[in-house]
């Protein structure tokens, strides 16, 4: 389906939803009719975005305060005509993303990975902890103001510091 | 067990079969795995932040790393979105020897699955073999970009070198030869009654879930689901070539084994056509501020030797814009999400990595076996760590 | 066939326990089977056939460190796992010897960030490093090698794990059963 038909059908569904369109597949998401529109995206027929192949979070601070801080994409296909969609929906540093991963099984480690890299946390999740880094790493890596050799690059590594799950 | 305790094992992060640095917790009820969890994260390097602070040239080496067992299928995607984002369209012999190059790649990881595979389930010899059919990929790889494992041989807006004689010479050997080999990997395991009793009905997931599970690749194209990026959103010539996609039906570690056993014969049948009409050109775009000059005009010409410093210094310069593109990787879909901002270096790279998805698919894949299979459930969806944890 | 044909009789050989020790120690280095990243392949690699580590004796590469003389660190240490390193090395029994394969293991290699352990001699002692991302099995082999030499031209009383004046008291433990 083009982007002008799963524009159309979600108009009908969700009113208001869809902020802008941009290029060939790609949408903005109202931040707050995000977790209904997501859920139409997956169940409508016509529609059937039935896997959510990756979440990206781009930490946009260079953009702010003009903008919120976070854009997360996500990025759906459909299973039948293998046709993608990218939907977008910015964040702040203190909003709660509603989670998706009641929706799509892949959604789980997703969200995980975003939070642990870039702190942004998802309301709903059922088991939101660090994936990638250790459980007591302080920070999250892939923000912009985090150093890439980390925080405590110029000491002495202690394997006792290192505490996991 | 007749009170209903049960017992928690840990295997890993160093296990010698989980292929690599996993650690799986799993809950048993006697044999029987009541609840698995696995955890990630013992190889995480940090490759999304390093790609922030290099040029979109030096980054080539991280996406080897990737994917470390199929190297050349991580340069793929990585150098196709690079060259999405930039609008470069790379010239036909270039595409082809990429092709050529990445389903080599694919062949090699699918060796490394089938040689370790098959060890952790009891068939020892089968290792062997497909390592020394791997040497032979690997003679190739050092013949054309100097490396064993990890060629590099990919660049924006091209590949690094033209053929040499003698590369044309082994892929043809290569050609010849890798069908019989399959054909000895096919005697030694695809009837074989361990074999098929091990792996037969372990560990199925049906297509509604493994789509739903973020699936992609031969584990996904196991359980039915014809979604190969090669045919859904072609790249790189491929809709030039001829060849299928196996599926399986059941979606099970036999099929899973099926698939990647057939996409063996389909790699070798796309790189008999790719070297065969092996297209005359240059390898690479000729582009003032992408690709590197020829060394006898910088020798010879001021300007050109000006061009080739800025090219190492700062490197190309990527557009303020974001592209997501997604290759077949050995393993599945593997995508680059990048986002320029009118530097030489990405804001930011996303990888969307297929192992990362398949291991989070381990609980809902290994609950209700036996211990014992679970070590051919993680075989069969075939994880790299480097490419899970990035 | 080997020596024995060329020899008649009972044979008195002397030499001192110093040679002795290390010459059966050099060509029995067994490997733990412990790989972390890239280099892991390049690791297997060896051991099989195109490679054949078992030329050097030492094919066998355990699953326990308990087993094993020698770690070979083969690929990126990332913190999260330095303290499995860490313990896989406390493990192992003495004497032992560290090869760190790869320039990940030798001192961070291309990923010089905020994950990665910069270099595996942070946290345990290495003998012999192996440059290269990923080092062929050539030059593992001739790590291999360079172990064998110090292992030959080692000091018996000089190696770390010497302890003067200790002796083995072979302790029986005191078994209870519990009914």
């Amino acid at each position: 389906m083009d982007i002008k038909g799963i524009v159309s059908r979600l108009e009908k569904t969700d009113p208001g939803a869809i902020d802008r369109v941009s290029g060939e597949n790609e949408i903005t998401l109202n931040f707050n009719d995000f977790n209904k529109a997501m859920q139409t995206l997956h169940d409508d027929k016509s529609l059937c975005f039935d896997m959510l192949v990756d979440i990206v979070a781009i930490d946009r601070i260079d953009r702010m305060p003009q903008s919120h801080r976070f854009d997360l994409v996500y990025i759906l296909l459909c299973s039948k005509d293998f046709s993608r969609l990218l939907v977008r929906l910015a964040a702040g540093e203190d909003n709660e993303v509603p989670s998706v991963s009641s929706i799509w099984a892949s959604a789980d480690w997703a969200e995980r990975e975003v939070y642990d890299l870039m702190g942004i946390t998802f309301s709903g999740h059922p088991n939101l902890r660090r994936i990638l880094t250790w459980k007591n790493f302080e920070g999250h890596p892939l923000r912009k103001d985090f150093p890439l050799e980390g925080k405590d690059f110029d000491q002495q590594f202690d394997t006792t510091s290192i505490e996991d799950y | 067990m007749a009170e209903g305790k049960t017992i928690t094992l840990n295997m890993g992060p160093h296990h010698p079969a989980t292929h690599g640095v996993l650690r799986v917790e799993v809950e048993l009820d006697g044999e029987i795995i009541v609840k698995a969890t696995p955890y990630i994260g013992y190889l995480h390097r940090g490759i999304e932040k390093l790609a922030e602070s290099k040029n979109y040239q030096q980054a080539i080496p991280l996406s080897d790393r990737l994917d470390y067992a199929s190297a050349s299928a991580n340069n793929m995607g990585y150098c196709t979105a690079v060259e999405k984002l930039m609008g470069i369209e790379v010239p036909k012999r270039a595409q082809y020897l990429r092709v050529i190059m990445a389903e080599l790649a694919r062949i090699m990881g699918h060796h490394l699955w089938i040689g370790t595979h098959a060890l952790d389930i009891g068939a020892m010899t089968v290792i062997f073999y497909a390592f020394r059919d791997r040497e032979m990929i690997m003679d190739i790889n050092e013949e054309i970009a100097g490396y064993r494992l990890t060629p590099t041989f990919f660049r924006i807006g091209g590949v690094a070198a033209d053929t040499t004689p003698d590369f044309i010479k082994k892929v043809r050997e290569f050609v010849k030869w890798f069908p019989k080999a399959l054909q000895g990997y096919h005697t030694l395991l695809t009837e074989n009654k361990i074999w098929t009793t091990r792996t037969m009905g372990i560990g199925p997931i049906s297509a509604k879930d493994a789509i739903n599970a973020g699936l992609t690749g031969p584990s996904l194209r196991g359980s039915g689901v014809a979604y190969d990026i090669r045919k859904a959103f072609p790249y790189s010539s491929y809709d030039d070539f001829d060849f299928k996609i196996p599926v399986g039906e059941k979606g099970d570690v036999y099929d899973r084994y099926l698939v990647r056993m057939e996409e063996f014969a389909q790699s070798i049948k796309i790189i008999d056509q790719a070297i065969e009409n092996l297209p005359e050109g240059p390898v690479a775009i000729d582009s003032p501020w992408i690709t590197n000059p020829d060394l006898v005009s910088v020798q010879t010409d001021i300007s050109e030797l000006a061009r080739r410093f800025v090219l190492h210094t700062k490197g190309p310069v990527g557009p303020d814009k974001e592209v997501y593109h997604a290759v077949e990787g050995a393993k599945g879909e593997l995508g680059f999400y990048l986002v320029g901002d009118g530097t030489e270096h990405p804001f930011r790279m996303k990888v969307r990595s297929p192992c990362f998805y398949l291991a989070s698919a381990l609980p809902r894949l290994l609950v209700g076996h036996m211990i014992a299979d679970a070590i051919a459930i993680i075989g069969s969806i075939d994880v790299v760590l480097g490419e899970i944890d990035r | 066939m080997g020596i024995e044909n060329q020899l008649t009789g009972d044979n008195i050989l002397v030499t001192s326990l110093n040679k002795l020790v290390n010459w059966s120690r050099s060509n029995s280095v067994w490997p733990c089977t412990f790989g972390l990243a890239c280099c892991a392949l390049e690791m297997i690699a060896t051991s099989l056939a195109s490679f054949d580590i078992s030329r050097f004796g030492s094919e066998v590469f355990r699953p326990s460190p308990r087993q094993s003389d020698l770690l070979i660190v083969a690929g990126t240490v990332s913190k999260k796992m330095a303290p499995m390193v860490k313990r896989v090395y406390d493990q192992m029994a003495d004497p032992k010897w560290v090869i760190a394969m790869g320039a990940c293991a030798s001192c961070g290699g291309t990923f010089q960030s905020y994950a990665v352990l910069q270099g595996v001699d942070q946290i345990i002692p290495v003998d012999v490093y192996l440059p290269g991302c990923p080092p062929r099995p050539e030059a593992l082999l001739a790590g291999l090698m360079k172990i064998q030499e110090k292992i030959r031209t080692e000091n018996l009383n000089q190696r770390p794990d010497f302890k003067p004046g200790e002796r083995y008291e072979t302790q029986v433990p005191k078994v209870e059963l519990i009914r």
